[in-house]
């Protein structure tokens, strides 16, 4: 599909600006002209796919299909909801109490909260376009199993004493709220929605790219190889450590990842990190701070940590 | 006629609220707008994804940013 557009460019950098195919700054050139409107191109089509699928789920439809589900099955299905329901930040407090009310148990509600910040659709996006459905469908598949298993640890640890709002549960099974939508204002919203998402990111996109391009050109593979690709037993938990306060900026650290795995780095230790930017964020973790125990975040964190790391060098023993 | 925007602050539901005070004027509606961020209260709307749009008691949208238009129409 995108052999044209690279053809083209081929043109553009090599034949009309006369550039030099092997040297550092035509190859530069040419990944970052290349590189950033082939990830604009897709980020815009799967959002927008991602996006319009999603006004059919939303968190009200989950919370009634999760009531009164079994400890397991509740939280294979969570971690499911997880990847096609959207998630925000600001809504995670309704979405914990309500699951609450709804009487989902704990762990259940976990799974949830950790599938659904790590299956965002920037995310999937960017990891698309960038390494393939192969690695897409690893980091998917991987990213369900560490939720479905990290919540159903949490739900184990027995820590409902530490949620700070007394919450009432509700009593029989809830009602869907019953919201009617055409076909057209689903397409609206998810346009508007893939717009104002796509406004937010394409400068970090540009800048992420712009340093995989320097890195590209003119850092040498050996230089990477030593310091990113070395299979040393600090090398996973170093990039999950490093994920955690990036949460903002996936859109600008994958474009990295996808140069620095080009140029050597263990797909175990790549996948870590893309794993921890999207499900280990600060931003997330304040806010829960306002109804939730410090302790209980921190078992979270702790056991998606541990989780993604177990990831990390599964990955790097098999490949 | 009672208008409630559900929302815990943040700033799309700041947004629907100016979008529904624009509608009501626009619409000429005698209303009351209040704005509910008492998070036990959403709860007992059931609304799990904000902003949410509620209108004498009866949830209209939740999680969507709306234009001034569709305002209008949930407001009947």
């Amino acid at each position: 599909m995108f052999e044209m557009w690279e053809k083209l460019v081929d043109t553009l950098v090599y034949d009309v600006w006369a550039m030099d195919k092997a040297s550092a700054m035509g190859s530069a050139i040419h990944f970052f002209i290349y590189d950033t409107l082939k990830i604009y191109m897709l980020l815009v089509m799967i959002i927008f796919a991602i996006s319009l699928l999603r006004t059919y789920f939303n968190t009200e439809k989950v919370r009634v299909y999760l009531q009164g589900k079994s400890e397991f099955t509740g939280n294979v299905l969570a971690a499911l909801f997880g990847i096609i329901t959207p998630f925000c930040s600001c809504s995670a407090i309704p979405l914990f109490l309500g699951f609450m009310q709804a009487r989902i148990p704990l762990g259940i509600t976990f799974s949830f909260l950790i599938s659904s910040p790590m299956n965002n659709e920037i995310a999937i996006a960017l990891l698309f376009g960038l390494f393939g459905w192969k690695v897409t469908a690893l980091y998917i598949g991987f990213g369900l199993l560490v939720a479905i298993l990290g919540g159903f640890v949490v739900g184990r640890l027995k820590m409902e004493k530490y949620i700070l709002i007394p919450v009432t549960p509700m009593n029989g099974d809830l009602e869907e709220v019953k919201i009617e939508l055409s076909l057209k204002q689903r397409v609206s919203d998810a346009w508007n929605y893939t717009s104002d998402i796509f406004k937010k990111i394409y400068p970090y996109v540009l800048v992420g790219v712009g340093i995989g391009a320097f890195i590209h050109g003119y850092i040498p593979t050996e230089f990477i190889l030593k310091y990113a690709g070395s299979n040393t037993w600090y090398s996973v938990p170093l990039a999950v450590m490093l994920g955690i306060p990036m949460y903002s900026n996936a859109a600008g650290v994958m474009p990295l990842i996808e140069v620095l795995t080009g140029k050597g780095m263990l797909l175990g230790t790549a996948l870590s990190f893309m794993m921890a930017i999207t499900a280990l964020s600060l931003p997330e973790a304040m806010i829960l701070k306002r109804i939730l125990h410090v302790k209980l975040i921190l078992t979270f964190f702790g056991i998606v940590g541990l989780g993604i790391m177990g990831v990390g060098y599964l990955f790097n023993a098999l490949l | 006629m009672k208008i409630e925007i559900l929302g815990t602050g943040c700033s799309k539901c700041k947004t629907l609220f100016e979008l529904t005070q624009k509608a009501v004027a626009q619409k000429g509606l005698f209303a009351q707008i209040e704005k509910v961020e008492d998070i036990m209260k959403i709860m007992e709307y059931g609304v799990t994804s904000t902003p949410a749009l509620v209108v004498d008691g009866v949830v209209k949208s939740s999680g969507r940013s709306l234009n001034v238009d569709e305002i209008i129409t949930l407001l009947g």
